[in-house]
């Protein structure tokens, strides 16, 4: 891909910039200038406005990749899904940060900001969302009784997301 | 100062490496090796993370739990050794991928291990000022040691943001002051994949000394003693270099008890001493005294005397990890996939 049509689809890669119809407000991703949606399509004109996806859903569909495309040698296998948004849309991308055998149907994940591919050594790097689980994110009250530092912590490996 | 932290956040990659599997390849005692270093464990990015990725996700984080508009920042700087790109910006890409672009500055910083401290105090000037509403400063890092090398032991990957600003101000900053000296304890030439360091010497001339002078003279300038403070934060390239400044100083196991983080993720540069304040920031409450004492190579130490305000009862902290549980959590990798990751095996071909 060129690197003015990469540079182009950056809101949309960095920052899931899509667009909503506010006359039946569906989301869409990638951005639509019309929405299909309305009974009357010609409705939509002038009334689709830029919307940025939050980012979380839930994995719909996904298959394990073992034959890696070019840029992706490194990451074999790995697992393509597509996700589901909260706000409707469902996106293509890559699952990050979990075991292939892991990845289920109904996943809740957070769009990711990663590496997409480089240029070979000396060209650009093109950057975009992938998706990661979404952890546990307890906070333990201030004050609250944890092991000290400096006490050796034992290897506990992954804590998957229940 | 009105000026302080109005919200942080912290990200470290997922994978592990333990000294014991380094030295396994290399025919070293890995683990005594990790023992006198007190690095139990390092982080290892995936190979789809690198400085841009790190700081982006931290501040994201740290934009959510502050519920700031990305649009009232105007500055963003992002310290590290180990930017992407020898010419193009990281902050660049950062403010893009946070919806922070067009109105604001952004650069990248460099100075060894304190490029992330010296981008506070930049953003404390900015919004001191009334220049901007919010300044942004990251400390991140995907650093490498030579195969081989002790350093490979400890270098790691992670990093931290932090928005400054003068509104629901979190943190206060009372004082802020550095120690700076050219001194050549560790470097890395222009085209050079790894960095150099000059063995022995990287310790008392270099991160003792400035760390202990830069202490000192904060806490003259402040009128303090280290009873004062509840926490205290070192730069900490290993586990054992900031035990030893703090006992060194007259600070106690407790007060250093959030703010080593390097034992259980290794050595992140840049992030270091930030991610072991974000850790003092998620355990801490109202009224507790601060002290962050951070040190890059070269070298320098820049010094930050907090405290805690009532705001900090009301942050949200919610969203995205603590930084215990990326203590806590991980998946460990052998020597064979971490090379692998981390661009150590020789491809063929060009
Ligand atoms: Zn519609």
């Amino acid at each position: 891909m060129s690197i003015a049509r990469f540079w182009r689809e950056t809101p949309r890669r960095y920052n899931l910039g899509g667009s909503k119809c506010t006359n039946c407000g569906t989301a869409y991703f990638p951005p639509r200038s019309v929405c299909p949606t309305c009974a009357r399509h010609r409705e939509s004109i002038g009334k689709m406005v830029p919307f940025q996806l939050s980012g979380e859903g839930e994995v719909y569909s996904f298959t394990t990749v073992h034959e890696p495309a070019e840029g992706f040698e490194m990451q074999v296998p790995y697992v393509l899904a597509l996700v589901r948004t909260v706000e409707g849309p469902m996106l293509t991308g890559q699952i990050v940060d979990l075991a292939p055998e892991e990845v289920r149907i109904g996943l809740k994940v957070r769009a990711t900001f990663r590496k997409l591919r480089e240029e070979g050594k000396a060209g650009v790097i093109h950057y975009g969302y992938k998706f990661a689980p979404v952890e546990e994110t307890a906070v333990r009250p201030p004050g609250g009784s944890r092991t000290a530092v400096g006490t050796p912590a034992t290897p506990e490996g992954d804590r998957a997301p229940a | 100062m009105e000026a302080g932290i109005v919200s942080y956040g912290a990200y470290v990659p997922r994978y592990r490496i333990t000294p014991t599997e380094i030295g396994r390849v290399w025919g070293a005692d890995g683990e005594s090796m990790g023992q006198s270093l007190n690095v139990h464990r390092k982080s290892v990015p995936a190979p789809d993370e690198d400085t841009i990725t790190i700081s982006t996700e931290a501040l994201r984080v740290a934009l959510i739990r502050g519920a700031i508009d990305p649009q009232q920042i105007g500055a963003i700087y992002v310290g590290s050794e180990s930017h992407p790109y020898a010419v193009k910006p990281t902050a660049t890409v950062v403010a893009q991928a946070v919806g922070a672009t067009p109105h604001l500055t952004a650069a990248d910083f460099e100075f060894a291990c304190k490029a992330g401290t010296a981008a506070i105090q930049t953003c404390l000037g900015l919004v001191g000022a009334e220049m901007v509403r919010y300044g942004v400063a990251i400390g991140s890092d995907t650093s490498q040691g030579a195969p081989g090398d002790a350093l490979e032991y400890s270098a790691s990957a992670g990093g931290a943001a932090f928005v400054i600003g003068r509104d629901h101000v979190i943190a206060r900053v009372e004082h802020t002051v550095s120690y700076t000296t050219d001194t050549p304890d560790f470097w890395r030439r222009e085209g050079q994949r790894y960095p150099s360091h000059s063995g022995r010497f990287t310790g008392e001339p270099a991160y003792f000394r400035h760390e202990t002078e830069c202490a000192h003279h904060i806490m003259e300038v402040a009128g303090t003693t280290p009873a004062d403070y509840r926490h205290v934060v070192f730069h900490q390239p290993n586990g054992k270099f900031p035990q030893r400044v703090g006992k060194q100083l007259g600070f106690s196991e407790s007060q250093m008890r959030y703010g080593l983080v390097t034992p259980y993720i290794g050595n992140t540069y840049s992030g270091a001493a930030l991610i072991g304040l974000a850790n003092v920031l998620d355990h801490a409450g109202p009224g507790e005294r601060i002290l962050v004492v951070g040190y890059g190579s070269g070298a320098g130490s820049d010094a930050f005397d907090l405290t805690t305000t009532d705001e900090i009862a009301k942050f949200d902290r919610s969203f995205g990890r603590p930084v215990q549980s990326y203590l806590d959590s991980g998946v460990e990798l052998s020597y064979g996939v971490y090379a692998k990751f981390r661009g150590k095996i020789h491809m063929g071909g060009s």
